[in-house]
């Protein structure tokens, strides 16, 4: 194995996904032929149009989905439809168990790998406190808010110390200024573990304010029509939205996506001018 | 206690006082219904002579074997159908108007199977519980968030262990639902057979006194029944109402 190949963390080569179409529809061409190398410990965000396959890349690369076409490694090995050990998401959807203490949510994946106790409490009393969160260790998550329920999903990923996270939409239902603050502690996240982090969002603020690189991708089928490198220090936070070089990523980034995002609207005609 | 709690009692001691009124200055006849005030007293005096205890453990033992065995059967047969979207789909019709059709119309075909033994009992119990299981398991699984397949994918969670301990917990609340229709349904198919056809049981004594006029038996009872019946489903309830308030299920 080279140096070039032990940097390259995951990969997706000629990647296509075909969703098959219900009785009597054609079938529906989700993503690709897509190529993409993340490096290791690097911040890459995914920004494009509803509906442009940006979930169906994550699940792909997580091993959720199978490509129709292609391949997907992660550390050197191929990714096929099951998630391999080392792999961590987070997802849009509000994922944190109702039955369970936040405590408890917390240790879930590590009791179910049957870590020692001591280990189990160490890491999640960790996790819990890295989030914010040890406060509301016996509460249930029906008594948290939605920024705080998605950080016990988001600890529950952590206790497992993943080395590649992989987060869709982590704060799409979250107001404005929460997704800053949880951008802020993703960034934290990141810096502490050293993880590489693949994140899917629709805001380009919140790509721009996070990422090393950024995929543009076209409408349906998606593909990568551009990787914006932003250049942040690695130590950043969410002040850096003030910054001149902030604004011209946003822009470069609107300008990819403007006319693909018209095309998913299917208003190409009456807006495009 | 709430506000509605104390509405709720004072309705139902409403309620009893008027019977009670009723029936002591003869507005009701007594041969027809005596006061609830004796309904209590002979409910004592039966509970401490013991007369009736082999009656009543028989047929609490058999809404509880009823109850039981429509619980764990219809949870498995809810997961196994729901797995099963085809078999699901040639079932719903059925299910849809299960309790439509008078169930007790097989009770004597059971007879004949079986003898007049427990046996024929237990199974309307369980025939009329069973499918309220079923229902409330599919419906429970219906509502599970699909993100929660996705965890425990990314958790490399087997089949057996995605069901015990996500998609049951998840589904709980309507499971419970599913529980206490069954409890209910159980003790209605259970007394109800008893009391067309059994060699003992409560059922069976309380339409004996029935054709012996022996009122004081009969509505005592009918009374235990109630008392029982209504505590149950009440604990089932508080129960019902703790998990609710803890996941953050408004329930009215």
């Amino acid at each position: 194995m080279t140096a070039r190949d032990e940097d390259i963390h995951a990969s997706l080569s000629g990647v296509t996904r075909i969703y098959p179409g219900a009785a009597g529809t054609p079938p529906v061409h989700a993503l690709g032929p897509i190529d993409l190398e993340l490096k290791r410990g690097e911040f890459f965000a995914v920004v494009g149009p509803s509906g442009c396959g940006k979930s169906t890349l994550l699940e792909v690369l997580a091993g959720l989905q199978q490509p129709t076409a292609g391949t997907v490694t992660f550390e050197g090995r191929p990714v096929s439809g099951k998630v391999s050990d080392g792999i961590g998401v987070v997802f849009q959807e509000d994922a944190s168990f109702p039955w369970l203490t936040v405590w408890d949510n917390a240790a879930f994946g590590l009791r179910r790998v049957g870590v020692a106790a001591a280990e189990i409490r160490r890491r999640v009393d960790d996790a819990l406190a890295f989030m914010g969160l040890t406060d509301f260790a016996r509460s249930y998550p029906a008594q948290l808010s939605g920024g705080m329920r998605q950080r016990v999903c988001i600890s529950r990923t952590l206790v497992l110390q993943p080395r590649l996270i992989l987060l869709d939409e982590p704060f799409g239902a979250l107001d404005a200024q929460t997704r800053l603050l949880m951008g802020d502690e993703v960034l934290r996240l990141w810096r502490r573990t050293g993880a590489t982090i693949l994140l899917i969002t629709h805001a380009l603020d919140e790509a721009a304010m996070l990422a090393d690189r950024i995929g543009a991708m076209s409408a349906r089928p998606g593909r990568f029509l551009d990787i914006v490198v932003t250049g942040w220090p690695r130590e950043r936070d969410s002040k850096i939205v003030s910054e001149a070089g902030f604004a011209e990523i946003t822009g470069r980034l609107w300008d990819d996506l403007r006319g693909e995002s018209i095309k998913s609207l299917g208003h190409s005609g009456v807006m495009a001018g | 206690m709430s506000r509605i709690g104390w509405i709720r009692i004072a309705v139902l001691v409403i309620a009893i006082g008027l019977l009670e009124f009723c029936c002591r200055v003869g507005l009701i006849d007594h041969r027809v219904v005596i006061p609830p005030s004796q309904m209590a007293d002979a409910l004592i005096a039966l509970l401490i002579s013991g007369q009736a205890n082999d009656q009543i453990v028989r047929t609490f033992g058999i809404v509880i074997l009823a109850a039981l065995i429509s619980v764990v059967a219809g949870f498995a047969l809810g997961l196994v159908i729901h797995a099963l979207p085809r078999v699901r789909q040639s079932l719903d019709p059925f299910f849809a108007t299960y309790y439509a059709v008078p169930i007790f119309i097989f009770y004597p075909v059971l007879i004949v199977i079986f003898g007049l033994s427990v046996v024929p009992i237990v199974l309307m119990g369980v025939a009329t519980a069973i499918v309220a299981m079923i229902i409330a398991t599919l419906n429970g699984l219906d509502r599970v968030p699909q993100v929660l397949t996705k965890v425990a994918r990314v958790h490399r969670m087997g089949t057996i262990a995605t069901a015990l301990l996500l998609k049951l917990p998840a589904a709980a609340p309507h499971l419970f639902t599913g529980v206490k229709l069954a409890v209910s349904y159980a003790f209605i198919g259970v007394i109800a057979s008893e009391f067309i056809l059994a060699p003992a049981g409560l059922g069976r004594v309380i339409s004996d006194a029935y054709s012996d006029f022996n009122n004081r038996q009969m509505y005592a009872l009918m009374l235990l029944l109630i008392i029982v019946a209504t505590a149950v489903n009440m604990a089932l309830h508080v129960v019902d109402q703790r998990w609710a308030e803890r996941r953050g299920i408004a329930k009215p």
